[in-house]
């Protein structure tokens, strides 16, 4: 059986990556956030998994308004990093694994969740900053990476029962794969942002500290909050937050939150993290 | 659903802010996706050389295509952009988030984050430090 051994939670704000890319983690401006990725890095590496499973979205790289599928699964064996529009970030090329990624993808459909199945997907931030935090800058990622990508661009979104749905689904599908691994689930995006219009620039520590402990204690809570809350409420990109309903989906009704770092700002985003492993 | 069939929701009472709706995607097609296209490098180039000749490969309405020329990035907005989509022409520029927060709040980039470093803005778009555009450290 693939096990769950932990889930990730995490923004991934592009800054976060090219700060790491341009050894700027020492300055004043992100040591306090970086800080607070040790132990998180220092959980991971304990973790040892052999696949993530990153629920992120894309942000006009793979996918633009040609198509726009609200779940796509990506089943290839690589998965290189994006041109976003100023040359991809120099990290290693992303190993998917295909026979778990297949599995799934078999699985959540014939369980109804209808995916988009990806064989070539470049990968951008969304994906490679996470990895970045949790992994720091190693030569080669140490595990295998399933990512699970997630409309979140094109008004309507899922919603966040539906995602919180998908991770209960994603879990079955664990459950019923044969060999032993080890995998990590990340929900990524978030917390509070808005990079658009007069208003760019929105945070609010309060929403963000309400979901991080309904997150762990209540997620069905969680569930009900209706998009224009999200909007309203964390800004327009803090719409992203759904996506950590998936993995939370995933685990146990009952976790244990093993930890929390919260940071405003990097960049123009609440930078939350929080690790949750199964009680 | 509470609301008719087929018709988005309103978000008009949100300030500052332009949710990208079915109807916004569709008046912002081709911007949005002249932008996309700077995600490959030769486009780039091509579009450095001669920003007006490039345009004429994409359908934007003449508005759409003086809100680029003029890097109107509020504008962009208004007339169906997409933030991810016009933040590929703002980092074309050199731009960073920040210094695009700042044009669209018409402030400085240096004050757009000393907003950031100092809690942002509340849900109504007001600076939550009311100070944070009178200190001189940046931090």
């Amino acid at each position: 059986m693939a096990e769950i051994v932990g889930g990730f939670g995490t923004s991934h704000v592009p800054a976060i990556g090219a700060a790491m890319d341009h050894h700027k983690t020492n300055e004043p401006y992100w040591r306090p956030l970086f800080a607070g990725y040790e132990e998180a890095r220092q959980w991971m590496a304990d973790a040892k998994p052999d696949v993530a499973i990153i629920v992120y979205n894309d942000h006009a790289s793979a996918f633009s308004l040609e198509l726009i599928p609200t779940f796509a699964i990506g089943v290839a064996s690589e998965f290189p990093p994006a041109d976003e529009g100023y040359g991809p970030r120099q990290v290693p090329v992303v190993k998917g694994h295909p026979e778990l990624a297949w599995h799934l993808a078999e699985s959540l459909i014939l369980d109804e969740f209808d995916m988009t199945i990806a064989n070539e997907m470049p990968v951008d931030h969304g994906l490679t900053v996470p990895l970045s935090i949790s992994c720091g800058q190693p030569e080669e990622w140490p595990c295998a990476v399933i990512p699970l990508c997630v409309n979140v661009i094109q008004y309507p979104p899922p919603t966040g029962a539906r995602c919180y749905k998908l991770g209960k689904a994603i879990r079955r599908a664990l459950d019923a794969f044969d060999p032993n691994l080890r995998i990590v689930i990340f929900g990524t995006g978030g917390m509070s942002h808005q990079l658009q219009g007069e208003r760019a620039g929105v945070i609010n520590e309060a929403f963000d500290a309400m979901f991080l402990d309904k997150f762990v204690s209540d997620p069905e809570a969680l569930t009900h909050i209706p998009h224009k809350e999200y909007m309203a409420q964390a800004g327009s990109e803090g719409i992203e937050l759904v996506m950590w309903l998936i993995m939370r989906g995933a685990l146990n009704d009952c976790v244990r939150e093993v930890y929390r770092h919260y940071h405003v700002s990097a960049s123009n985003t609440a930078a939350g993290l929080i690790i949750l492993e199964n009680a | 659903m509470s609301k008719e069939q087929g018709v988005s929701e309103d978000f008009s009472d949100i300030p500052g802010t332009y949710v990208f709706t079915p109807e916004h995607s569709r008046k912002g097609y081709a911007l949005n996706m002249f932008c996309m296209s700077l995600n490959n490098a030769a486009n780039r180039e091509a579009f450095r050389a001669d920003e007006e000749k490039y345009l004429g490969k994409f359908a934007l309405t003449p508005e759409q295509r003086e809100t680029v020329l003029e890097r109107d990035w509020l504008g962009m907005l208004r007339l169906g952009g997409n933030i991810y989509y016009t933040f590929k022409l703002a980092a074309f520029d050199g731009l960073s988030m920040q210094a695009v927060g700042g044009k669209m709040s018409g402030i400085t980039e240096e004050e757009f984050r000393r907003i950031m470093i100092t809690g942002g803005k509340d849900p109504e778009g007001r600076p939550r430090n009311k100070l944070s555009l009178l200190e001189s450290d940046s931090g």
